[in-house]
């Protein structure tokens, strides 16, 4: 997380635009990539197991993961909102400081502004920011998200949700 | 109209509405909740009950909406999402409409660490957004969001919050747009001290034709000294005051700064009553319940009490 804050205040706006995109790309490249695959991805097993490790390591590293298991990085701008102290999914709440800082935690830049400012320079899903994503099933915590990704998990709303 | 809310009633007639806040007492006698609803029905078209506002524990907010129903007051009940999880929330906003509430405010709520008890689990479950989904779920489709049906459908009036005044400033309307596109059909905002932010917002608003799907009420209050002011700058997530409000009642004597304030409160409700798409104020008076009545009569609100046959 760190050296992520230390980074955004030295890079460039260009710099940063190009950082969006690689992120971006990534994603959508590891979606590619693994779709073929995607019967294969089963929930439980060895399989799992591998994933969850790479997750922790690779998302952890870049955006502070929490291993929700249902990742939705790429509709709130490459950053992840379970680590807003609300874990907030739709957007900032009303207590954002004047600095952009969190309501919560001072220290910390607010998640949202972040979200909101790098959804802007996506080119491919930056605009989903602005869909309403339902809550959390904190069921899938500490599982694989591509698992659940390609399994349908990650996408299964409440019954009632509509 | 699928609510029977008085205030949509009022809101749906074009009529500019008032709502205040009631501040919660610390009292398990039901004359603290009265004597202060009492000094606002008069002058007001809901009353709203605060859901433990700051994080700090108080009276609750559907207990207050149980103790207004029954004695025929028309009460806003705040609900947060930090304090309770989905279930919960489902079971307290069928009860509430069993009570006779018709308003609903759905927050996100305010950060546990803010509080006075800030060694508690935050909950936020739910956020503003996917509470107004299932409180429209719950009336709409009459299920909850197990699926399971309901026998009845609590008839609700189903209101947000937004923050105009904070970052990031462009995102802010958007979000508005998300609250309404979740069922938000009213809306109380923040304190509003900086009217120019409000018209860029409300111009914005306009752009993306919310104020026609969602009433907007902007939230006022007068501020009790130059004092207070610095503080709730410097400690009240969310309020901002300028500085040349602080300035202006900091220019006056000590004595006279609470009669400013309150100026200054009521010069705001007029000027916002001129910006194209608001519906209405809120009145927040933290602590200066009595001061309300003087500051809707004052900014040429008054008389409030609805005829309800007249706009049925």
């Amino acid at each position: 997380m760190n050296h992520h804050l230390a980074w955004a205040t030295v890079a460039t706006t260009s710099q940063k635009r190009l950082w969006l995109r690689l992120l971006e790309g990534a994603y959508d490249g590891a979606y590619r990539l693994l779709r073929p695959f995607r019967r294969r991805l089963k929930p439980g097993g060895a399989m799992e197991a591998i994933f969850i490790h790479g997750e922790q390591v690779s998302k952890g590293a870049l955006f502070g993961c929490q291993m929700c298991g249902q990742c939705v990085l790429h509709q709130t701008g490459m950053t992840c909102p379970m680590n807003c102290p609300k874990q907030l999914r739709n957007g900032p709440c009303g207590g954002v400081r004047p600095d952009g800082h969190c309501e919560v935690i001072p220290d910390m830049p607010c998640v949202w502004v972040k979200a909101w400012e790098r959804a802007q320079a996506m080119p491919v899903h930056g605009q989903s920011i602005l869909a309403i994503l339902p809550p959390v099933n904190h069921q899938l915590e500490g599982t694989s998200a591509w698992i659940n990704e390609f399994s349908g998990a990650a996408h299964q709303t409440p019954p009632g949700w509509g | 109209m699928r609510s029977g809310s008085r205030l949509e009633r009022v809101l749906r007639s074009g009529r500019f509405a008032v709502t205040a806040e009631l501040n919660p007492p610390d009292s398990a006698d039901p004359l603290a909740v009265y004597d202060r609803a009492l000094v606002l029905a008069s002058v007001c078209d809901a009353i709203n009950t605060t859901d433990a506002s700051g994080a700090n524990v108080h009276i609750s907010s559907v207990a207050m909406c149980a103790l207004l129903t029954r004695a025929g007051y028309e009460p806003v009940m705040q609900v947060s999402c930090r304090d309770r999880n989905r279930i919960a929330i489902q079971g307290d906003l069928v009860g509430a409409a069993a009570l006779g509430v018709r308003n609903v405010l759905c927050l996100t709520g305010d950060g546990v660490q803010n509080g006075d008890q800030p060694e508690a689990k935050p909950v936020f479950d739910l956020d503003s957004i996917t509470l107004l989904h299932t409180a429209r779920t719950l009336r709409d489709q009459g299920r909850f969001l197990s699926g399971r049906k309901l026998d009845s459908p609590p008839p609700l009036f189903l209101g947000a919050a937004e923050n105009p005044f904070a970052p990031p400033h462009d995102f802010r309307p958007l979000r508005l747009g998300k609250k309404v596109a979740a069922g938000a059909e009213f809306i109380q905002t923040q304190y509003c001290f900086d009217v120019p932010r409000l018209r860029q917002f409300m111009a914005r608003v306009g752009d993306l034709g919310l104020h026609e799907r969602a009433f907007i009420l902007i939230g006022v209050g007068p501020l009790r000294s130059a004092r207070a002011a610095g503080w709730m700058q410097n400690h009240v997530p969310g309020v901002f005051i300028p500085d040349e409000v602080v300035r202006r009642l900091a220019g006056v004597p000590a004595d006279k700064q609470r009669l400013e304030g309150k100026r200054i409160c009521v010069e705001i409700i007029q000027e916002i009553q001129t910006i194209p798409g608001v519906s209405g104020v809120h009145v927040m008076a933290y602590r200066q319940e009595e001061l309300v009545a003087e500051i809707i009569e004052e900014a040429g609100l008054l008389p409030r009490r609805p005829r309800p046959e007249a706009v049925l």
